[in-house]
């Protein structure tokens, strides 16, 4: 390394109440390149670029930029001294012309006023550098978002920034408009700028960075030279699962039964939405737990919400119990005995100003109907049965429900399903955020409703999770369904080998 | 503070009722006679009369604003849904003759589909509920004045009349008219799920929504008994007056009913709500009014003299001011 790395981040440490977000992290950050930063969720990805931007101040550790100590303040302020990023939701002012969106702030002006030819002469020139031809003076918000994105990377430029940040910038665009992306990427790192590019989608990262830094909740887990880390290396590391050669690990299981006799609960053919999930096939007998497994952004909770009626489907068709069904409303799901838990147990779960007596009533009163109330006495009996059988630990039932602790609000979504008595239910990361031991008590549910003959879809982003509590699973990767594994296949590594796809074994292609 | 009255002072209810009895102690101190009933030709007569007497069309439409508000939402055309319903009902009594019944069912069936029509373009066009009903705002008034023909529409129909100026065992047949509204509701709370599904609804639409609830339905069912009220209240109003007077008939009414919703005690977010405290909102602002008249305050402070009272009312009501408060108290630091 010829020269110093423009960024240096030494042992950064920044807590939250009750978490450490990051726990001493080193980054580099060098000139002409471009830097993948990657994570799984709470791997303390944006808490480093929103301390390195001033949105939040470091508890400890150190930053040099071009061999300077650095503290940013605000993120206005590392824009103007040279370090500017591009969110995911570009924060341009839609209704202001791409000209002004590019030059806002500093308006040529002249005789006090601004000059409109100049603005649009100086607006056009910075385009130019991104090989980007649209007429600067349309509202942004007339364009895409790929536009709008391409608009925030010139105001960048225009801020003659060293180190631009993307977060996550292709979440939204397509296959198009990625490579358009990359062309002004790799355009601009042949400028000499440093890039730090914030992704879960592991193809691109191989597509466009030099070198890869992984994180794993809040930890540094190395920093990797793209062209040397292979695939499934990288995803063993995002899952912090070491690898193994694979000999040793394909013997070991026994006979397992894969195939399962009978009408499976549900059977779904072709079931996908563009843009959402690719078609896919799946089947759940009674008693099985079917665990997803797959990285961040492969579509796990998409699967889950077009089962549930969510996500209209655009595909497919679906069988409950022999039956043919069309699952368009949660209603209509939760009438044919399927329940989800959703991700996000905060803004889709709990209720928050309800007691949690009427979160749990909930959803069965909705399966009821409008016209069979369910007295407030069984209510009270059906509240008590779920705290007391999940150990809900509440004063009363009569608790607002936003007064309990995470793990007890995830066990009160999960009672408001039982309730229904569902045929079929979906967990979708139901412990995460929650504590060691609520985790395990729901891990343990899980089993015992599969015992009781239940059918269960399991999502979780903890592989060892899925494996302790899965009969099969199904793997899921960039927003399809890359394999199913059998109990026989079901290990860690065959998981990662399909995630990466550099080992076909026990992945059935689609 | 001791820990019962703590309790107490954190129950729904308890602000809107102390604040009522302030303004009635203000009264028996200050204004003699303010309490004094008498019974004339069998009815009952007093300044207490009168507050309950014209509150009850405030009452009325406050029933139904406060499910509204309990969704998280608004509406604010229930003013001119009331002129509608009038100019309705006195066309039918002063141009056809018509017979009771229809002078009653008509308006309030036209009322009803007034608040359907504001349920669709919430739910349906996905309309923020403040400017759909404010379409209906703008517009009502114009319908109901090209009904009555331009002009304040007089009529004579003592059965109708009843409605509005009509007294029952005592007691102006308004206020059972309110009353009968709030037992209906009622008894629609405790015998089907509605009210646990309207505060589902205005806590997260969203979970919700992953509940399976159809929170479309919920809030057409909201906008829909909104529309009812009004109606209602129209009837009354317009009984009261034997006349449609469709420009100024229940004017401002929306925001008196808003008003009484919200010293009720539910909160505009949305999620729980509070019908009693809606109902002792709107006696609030009827005795304070009545008050301010038999003061003899010119009229035009009595719009700042009622402004003054919600803001203290509403700054009561929240735990925030109050502990606030507290802390300022010396030695009686509550945390």
């Amino acid at each position: 390394m010829p020269e110093a790395p423009i960024l240096v981040i030494r042992r950064l440490s920044k807590g939250f109440p009750g978490v450490r977000a990051l726990a001493g992290v080193d980054f580099f950050l060098r000139r002409g390149e471009i830097h993948a930063l990657m994570g799984e969720n709470g791997a303390g990805k944006s808490t480093l670029i929103k301390v390195l931007t001033g949105v939040y101040p470091r508890d400890g550790g150190e930053i040099l930029f071009e061999g300077r100590p650095f503290a940013a303040g605000s993120p206005h302020k590392a824009q103007e001294q040279g370090i500017s990023t591009v969110y995911q939701e570009v924060n341009l002012v839609p209704n202001l012309s791409v000209a002004e969106n590019l030059l806002l702030g500093r308006q040529p002006t002249r005789a006090g006023l601004i000059d409109g030819r100049e603005m649009k002469r100086r607006a056009e020139a910075i385009l130019k550098r991104l090989n980007l031809h649209v007429d600067v003076n349309q509202l942004l918000g007339d364009y895409s978002i790929a536009v709008q994105q391409m608009v925030a990377i010139g105001r960048a430029l225009e801020f003659e920034s060293k180190i631009l940040i993307l977060d996550e910038p292709t979440s939204s665009l397509d296959a198009g408009e990625v490579e358009q992306l990359f062309k002004v990427m790799r355009k601009l790192k042949a400028e000499g700028h440093a890039i730090l590019f914030v992704t879960h989608f592991v193809d691109q990262v191989y597509a466009v960075s030099d070198r890869i830094t992984v994180l794993r909740n809040g930890e540094l887990v190395g920093e990797f030279e793209t062209s040397r880390l292979p695939k499934v290396e990288l995803i063993s590391k995002l899952l912090g699962k070491a690898l193994h050669d694979l000999e040793s690990v394909a013997t070991a299981k026994g006979e397992a039964a894969s195939e399962r006799a009978g009408e499976p609960v549900l059977r779904v053919q072709g079931l996908g939405k563009a843009g959402v999930l690719e078609r896919f096939d799946l089947e759940i007998h009674a008693g099985e737990v079917l665990g997803l497994a797959g990285l961040l952004g492969s579509g796990r909770t998409e699967l889950a919400n077009l089962i549930f009626g969510i996500e209209k489907p655009d595909h497919g068709e679906v069988e409950v119990q022999g039956e043919k069904v069309r699952l368009n409303s949660p209603l209509r799901a939760l009438q044919s005995g399927i329940g989800l838990c959703p991700e996000d147990r905060k803004s889709e779960g709990i209720i928050e100003d309800l007691s949690l007596r009427e979160n749990i009533v909930l959803a069965l009163q909705v399966k009821q109907g409008w016209f069979r109330n369910i007295p407030r006495a069984r209510q009270e009996e059906i509240a008590e049965r779920y705290i007391k059988l999940l150990d809900i630990r509440t004063p009363t039932a009569a608790q607002a429900i936003k007064n309990l602790s995470g793990g007890n609000q995830q066990k009160a979504i999960v009672a408001r399903w039982l309730a229904t008595q569902p045929t079929l239910l979906i967990l979708d990361e139901p412990t995460r955020g929650i504590d060691v031991g609520a985790k395990a008590e729901i891990q343990k549910l899980i089993l015992s409703l599969s015992d009781r003959g239940m059918a269960v879809l399991f999502i979780s982003s903890e592989l060892d999770e899925v494996l302790r509590c899965a009969d099969r699973i199904a793997v899921l990767r960039d927003k399809a369904m890359v394999g199913k594994l059998s109990a026989d296949q079901m290990d860690e590594q065959i998981i990662m080998r399909t995630i990466a796809q550099t080992d076909q074994v026990g992945a059935e292609p689609r | 503070m001791n820990p019962r009255l703590r309790r107490i002072t954190s129950l729904p209810l308890t602000w809107p009722l102390v604040t009522l009895a302030c303004i009635l102690l203000f009264d028996f101190l200050f204004t003699p006679g303010f309490f004094h009933l008498e019974v004339k030709d069998g009815h009952l007569f007093g300044s207490l009369v009168d507050i309950v007497k014209n509150a009850a069309p405030v009452m009325i439409i406050a029933t139904g604003m406060t499910l509204v508000i309990a969704t998280g939402g608004i509406d604010i055309s229930v003013g001119a849904v009331v002129a509608i319903a009038g100019a309705i009902a006195g066309v039918l009594v002063a141009r056809y003759h018509a017979p009771l019944l229809p002078v009653l069912v008509l308006p309030l069936i036209v009322a009803t589909l007034c608040g359907a029509f504001n349920a669709l373009l919430i739910t349906g066009f996905g309309i923020q509920p403040i400017i759909a009903t404010l379409i209906l705002m703008v517009m009502g008034r114009g319908l109901g004045q090209l009904i009555i023909g331009g002009r304040v529409l007089w009529f004579r129909m003592v059965s109708f009349e009843y409605l509005g100026t009509g007294y029952l065992l005592g007691l102006p047949v308004r206020i059972f008219v309110a009353a009968a509204l709030l037992a209906l509701l009622t008894l629609a709370l405790r015998t089907t799920p509605l009210g646990l599904f309207i505060q589902a609804t205005g806590g997260s639409a969203k979970a919700s929504r992953y509940s399976g609830l159809s929170v479309g339905l919920v809030k057409f069912v909201v906008y829909t008994f909104s529309g009812l009220c009004a109606g209602v209240a129209g009837l009354v109003l317009t009984a009261n007056i034997h006349g449609s007077d469709a420009a100024l008939v229940g004017m401002y009414i929306e925001l008196d009913a808003i008003l009484a919703v919200v010293i009720g005690g539910t909160s505009m977010n949305g999620g729980k709500f509070n019908l009693l405290g809606s109902l002792v909102g709107a006696l609030i602002i009827q005795s304070l009014t009545t008050t301010i008249f038999t003061k003899g305050v010119p009229v035009q402070f009595t719009l700042v003299v009622k402004a003054a009272v919600v803001v203290i009312v509403i700054l009561l009501q929240s735990g925030e001011f109050r502990r606030q408060l507290g802390a300022l108290v010396p030695g009686r630091a509550t945390r």
